[in-house]
């Protein structure tokens, strides 16, 4: 299952479900909120709308953006005729819709794209208004989009871009100008050996060939090692834990969300009512973000992990003064038939540095580039000249 | 053995601001059920807080009136717990830096000053309230209340009798009213109270089991609720009637007990983290300053001021300087007829009579000050009567109304009316020549009669001195 509803099937952008539209349920891919219909939009459905740009329906996603690819969603995985798992966005933009707009939490845009042979861009953190966005991890996850090339999730990206009053985090920017060239001539791009090295012959393979690609049109490449992000893995998902455990404790069958048939009192009604409703991988965030927060791990766990983002920007301030920007795969192999919770802690590997610290990212062919904060034209031209070579 | 009581305040406060702390959503006491509310502070997913700047500086003003340090780096947190009026199952308040540290303020009480200090001040969000329904047997939830902003006052354990902790309240509820902080309503619930208590031996240094009495909302209750723990602690300790445990106790005014809740050990972890949608806020030297400027100059320097400048008698002072609006009017009213005697006269005189008759407190005097001024100061210059200013007064009062105008439309300057006091004199002289005679005859007290035979006929807009002397010059 691809969309989970639509309005108009020939709109040009559709959204995926972690973002509201008013009137239309908005489930997070989750039995919990199977009956959820929001009350208003998202600030990027009003901006899309104000541009013209009319919204074609909502897209399936995994059950709160936790997983690999989609497996977790409580209406079904999306898989290719290989039997391997795929992005629902990413067959979507396949099949002509101009762009799908993402929650990017833990990866799984970032890896249905490059995996999917299509394009997504997560902007800086504060660029784009998380108002409407079914919250998560909220000091890192952002907004992106979903496209066939770069062009199109650029053009898309501008629209949605720009301070909103409504976010206490959005940046105080009002526009953003993206533009697209395909010019990487000069440019300095690192590939950690860190990352290399967890990938399988092909993903290997792939990385290889993009870097030469970019070579041929005049970058410099080179093999770097920062021992400090291997740290960011563990880090995440602390924090992303903790922060989602803390969100979805709202769900708890009063207010909104899935409410038990039969309870005796209200311990029974939350127990039961969250027991029944949230899938096992979202359990498993919500059991390990309750230990890292309690009173006695807290200082051990969660504050750790907030130092060690406060070690990794001054870490990236000294390699971004280097490299314009880092090119690496998105996960160890190319192609998952099935993702246990093993799985998907292992593959955040590669993703959780640009999530945690809240850079731009560029995913295409099988790889992504990441870049410093503000950077996102660096990767929009270097994503456009990897397309260009073959 | 005697003992000594060891009692440690929270006072919760409702900030007087016309929106809630994260949301545009009004605060006003008393609306409809729910109308207060909007998806921000239901907990709706994807709504996110919008740092209300008006509640920072209430939170500033509330540290500097109770001589805290400002913490000009400030965070909030996120504090998880579950129960029906919390519509996002987490409460936003400030757990590591909160707003003001280290305080403390002077109280007075039969055994002299003594200073209570103050731990700390933090703002955060209330939550809703349960309503039980009886009718239909439910219970249902008003989220009026939530997202409304709190200032949490904690005091170190620096209180030792009732008395300390009715002065402390009253001196806290003072401060903060003054300055317009909030409006401390115990009865609206804009005041709350929880009493951590404990007991031990006079001379001891080591603190004994310490119960905590949760949301107490009058004085008579936190009274009577101080006094029933002490005994029931003291019983524990030499009757041993129970042993005493760390817990939260609920007080209850009926039965005037007090019954456990649960124990502090099986409380809840809350789980507290910084919350990721609240930036920190740092206050700049600009911003503290300007909130600086906008303090009032304290009661207590107000009323050194008043004696000594505007010779104001001590208690006159003092009455004045319990209310701030009171203060408002008796210094905008000086500004414009520069009578402070006189003014402070009408304020403490008439215009808390006319309260009294609305049943009206100090805090609601609803008077232009430029206005009281000028009827002040025209009875001070004989342009009207005493009695005519009265009539002003009432007419002023709570109205827009010119006291000049009002005056000369209704006959009451005193000038105007002079020619018509002496026919009203002669007119009563004629009337009763009986008693003319009786008086002429020595019989002076039947002037009396006469005098109030004018004032009728002149319906109490004559001046009772203008009215004498013209009876003299008749008469004598």
């Amino acid at each position: 299952m691809k969309y989970i509803t639509e309005k108009d099937i020939k709109g040009t952008v559709a959204l995926e479900d972690t973002i509201l539209y008013k009137g239309i349920p908005c489930t997070a891919g989750s039995k919990m909120l199977e009956k959820f219909i929001p009350l208003h939009n998202a600030e990027v459905a009003d901006r899309l709308e104000k541009a013209g740009i009319s919204i074609s329906g909502k897209v399936n996603v995994g059950e709160f953006g936790f997983d690999l690819l989609g497996e977790t969603s409580y209406f079904g995985a999306e898989k290719d005729e290989n039997g391997n798992l795929v992005s629902a966005s990413s067959c979507l933009v396949k099949e002509g819709l101009k762009g799908v707009l993402a929650v990017e939490l833990n990866g799984a845009s970032i890896r249905g794209a490059a995996l999917g042979g299509t394009v997504f861009v997560k902007p800086t953190y504060g660029t784009v208004s998380r108002y409407g966005v079914i919250p998560c991890a909220c000091s890192s996850e952002q907004v992106g989009v979903h496209a066939c090339n770069v062009e199109n999730a650029s053009e898309i990206l501008s629209v949605i871009a720009g301070h909103d009053a409504k976010d206490g985090t959005s940046l105080p920017c009002e526009k953003y100008e993206y533009f697209v060239k395909d010019d990487v001539s000069g440019k300095k791009v690192c590939i950690p050996k860190e990352y290399f090295e967890k990938a399988d012959d092909s993903t290997k393979a792939n990385v290889e060939k993009i870097a030469d690609a970019l070579k041929s049109k005049g970058a410099q490449v080179e093999f770097v090692s920062f021992a400090e992000f291997e740290a960011s893995q563990s880090a995440w998902f602390v924090m992303m834990c903790a922060e989602s455990c803390n969100n979805l404790s709202r769900y708890e069958g009063v207010k909104f969300g899935h409410r038990t048939e039969s309870y005796n009192d209200i311990e029974e009604l939350y127990t039961k009512s969250r027991t029944e409703a949230f899938g096992l991988l979202a359990k498993s965030v919500i059991l390990y973000g309750s230990d890292v927060l309690s009173k006695n791990r807290y200082f051990t766990t969660y504050d750790k992990a907030l130092k060690v983002r406060r070690l990794l920007r001054t870490k990236l301030d000294a390699l971004f003064a280097e490299y314009d920007l880092i090119l690496a795969p998105v996960s160890s192999k190319t192609g998952y038939k099935e993702a246990s919770m093993k799985t998907v802690y292992e593959e955040s590997y590669f993703t959780s540095l640009a999530s945690m610290m809240g850079l731009p990212v560029v995913a295409t062919k099988g790889v992504q580039l990441i870049g410093n904060s503000f950077e996102e034209n660096k990767l929009l031209c270097a994503a456009k000249a990897i397309g260009e070579v073959e | 053995m005697k003992y000594e009581t060891i009692i440690g305040l929270e006072v919760h406060i409702e900030l007087a601001t016309d929106s809630k702390i994260f949301c545009s959503c009004g605060t006003t006491f008393g609306a409809g059920q729910n109308n207060n509310v909007c998806p921000a502070c239901c907990g709706m997913p994807g709504m996110l807080p919008i740092m209300n700047k008006k509640v920072v500086e209430l939170g500033m003003m509330a540290g500097m009136l109770t001589n805290c340090h400002i913490n000009r780096y400030t965070t909030f947190d996120k504090k998880s717990y579950y129960y029906p009026d919390l519509p996002s199952s987490y409460q936003t308040t400030q757990w590591f830096a909160p707003i003001c540290v280290d305080g403390g303020v002077e109280i007075e009480t039969s055994k002299g000053k003594k200073v209570i200090g103050i731990k700390q001040i933090h703002m955060e969000e209330d939550a809703g309230k349960l309503v039980h329904d009886e009718w239909t047997d439910t219970t249902l939830v008003d989220f009026n209340r939530t997202s409304v902003p709190l200032i949490e006052i904690v005091s170190r354990p620096d209180l030792n009798s009732v008395e300390e902790v009715v002065a402390y309240l009253d001196k806290l509820k003072t401060l903060l009213r003054f300055a317009k902080v909030s409006d401390c309503k115990m009865e609206e619930g804009s005041m709350r109270c929880d009493v951590n208590l404990s007991i031990r031996p006079e001379g001891s240094t080591e603190l004994g089991v310490r119960t905590e009495m949760k949301n107490m909302n009058s004085i008579t209750a936190i009274s009577k609720a101080i006094e029933y723990e002490v005994a029931r602690h003291i019983d524990a300790l030499e009757r041993g009637t129970e042993t005493l445990i760390q817990e939260t106790r609920r007080w209850d005014d009926v039965k005037n007990k007090s019954f456990g809740m649960r124990s502090k050990e099986m409380a809840a972890d809350y789980r507290y983290f910084p919350d990721p949608n609240l930036v920190p806020i740092i206050i700049d030297d600009e911003w503290f300053e300007s909130v600086k400027e906008r303090l009032p100059e304290l009661p207590h320097l107000k009323k050194a001021r008043y004696m000594d400048e505007l010779g104001l008698s001590e208690n006159d002072a003092s009455i004045i300087t319990s209310s701030r609006a009171l203060c408002d009017v008796f210094e905008g009213a000086t500004k414009v007829n520069g009578l402070p005697k006189d003014t402070a006269n009408w304020i403490l005189g008439e215009c808390m009579s006319t309260l009294r008759q609305k049943k009206l407190s100090a805090d609601d005097l609803d008077i232009d000050p430029a206005k009281l001024g000028i009827i002040v100061k025209m009875v001070a210059d004989g342009k009207i009567v005493r009695n005519a200013g009265k009539k002003v007064l009432a007419a002023v009062f709570g109205e827009d109304v010119d006291p000049v105008e009002y005056c000369k439309a209704n006959g009451l300057d005193a000038q105007s009316n002079a020619g018509e006091i002496e026919e009203a004199v002669k007119k009563v002289l004629d009337a009763n020549a009986d008693t003319v005679t009786k008086y002429k005859n020595g019989e002076t007290k039947v002037r009396n009669a006469l005098f109030g035979q004018v004032m009728k006929e002149l319906k109490g807009k004559g001046d009772p001195a203008s009215i004498q002397a013209i009876l003299s010059k008749l008469l004598d």
